[in-house]
């Protein structure tokens, strides 16, 4: 099918790959044509998304986080994948200022963010197995 | 980094890096706190006009610093904002309590 894309990366779960896979992502979604504010927005999501990895599912350790991006024609899609502790509430998790960790400074603002910067977000997970989101963003509209 | 921190009577100015991320805010909130412990500190001023992105790990930073000062209502300043930082500031809320001015 024309138009159609795919990636996936596999990268540790250090914070000095926020950056690696943020870019990564805007770079996939340039043959799309975004504007800069598209592509500022898709950066903060999957900051968003691979933060969350770092310090809520893997909790400081070094494991793997994978993205999977989707494009067709104009629609991009973005998974973010751990094999971490996973989100026993998830409906709380996404709530405005909900963290577990207020003492490390998180402003519980992630899902916020990802919910509005993104068309659509969904989040599956299970407790002792990991979480995946899931993100839709249509470029161009 | 050199020059990231520069104290003008009272207030301490916070120049922040091109990407506010979860790495450079563990940094930044080790080293302001550190500052504010040890001099008289009564305004907090970041200065965004070196920054293209940021995510909500820069809003935690502010936060955090917000409640450190006693969450005062004078106490959290930016400046150099882009309307992307800008939309970051007004959608966590956190526009409440800083105040947004053109100048250092």
């Amino acid at each position: 099918m024309e138009n159609t894309n795919e990636m996936k990366i596999i990268f540790d779960s250090r914070p000095e790959n926020e950056g690696l896979a943020r870019v990564a992502a805007a770079a996939f979604c340039t043959q799309l044509n975004p504007t800069l504010e598209e592509v500022a927005d898709l950066k903060t999501a999957v900051s968003e998304a691979v933060t969350n990895c770092i310090i809520h599912a893997y909790e400081g350790k070094v494991r793997k986080i994978e993205i999977f991006c989707r494009r067709e024609g104009q629609n991009l899609w973005i998974d973010v994948i751990d094999k971490g502790v996973g989100i026993r509430d998830v409906s709380k998790a996404m709530e405005p200022l909900f963290t577990t960790k207020p003492e490390k400074d998180r402003s519980g603002m992630g899902f916020t963010f990802m919910e509005a910067f993104m068309d659509e977000v969904t989040v599956e997970s299970q407790v002792g197995h990991g979480t995946v989101v899931h993100m839709k963003k249509t470029i161009g509209r | 980094m050199e020059n990231r921190f520069e104290i003008q009577g009272n207030s301490l100015i916070i120049h922040l890096p091109e990407e506010v991320d979860h790495m450079v805010t563990d940094e930044i909130r080790r080293d302001s706190d550190d500052i504010i412990r040890k001099k008289y500190i009564r305004t907090i001023t970041f200065d965004f006009s070196g920054t293209a992105f940021m995510d909500s790990s820069g809003i935690g930073l502010i936060m955090g610093r917000y409640r450190m000062m006693g969450m005062r209502g004078d106490c959290i300043q930016a400046t150099g904002v882009n309307s992307y930082i800008e939309k970051l500031l007004h959608l966590s809320g956190v526009y409440k309590f800083v105040e947004i001015r053109g100048e250092v």
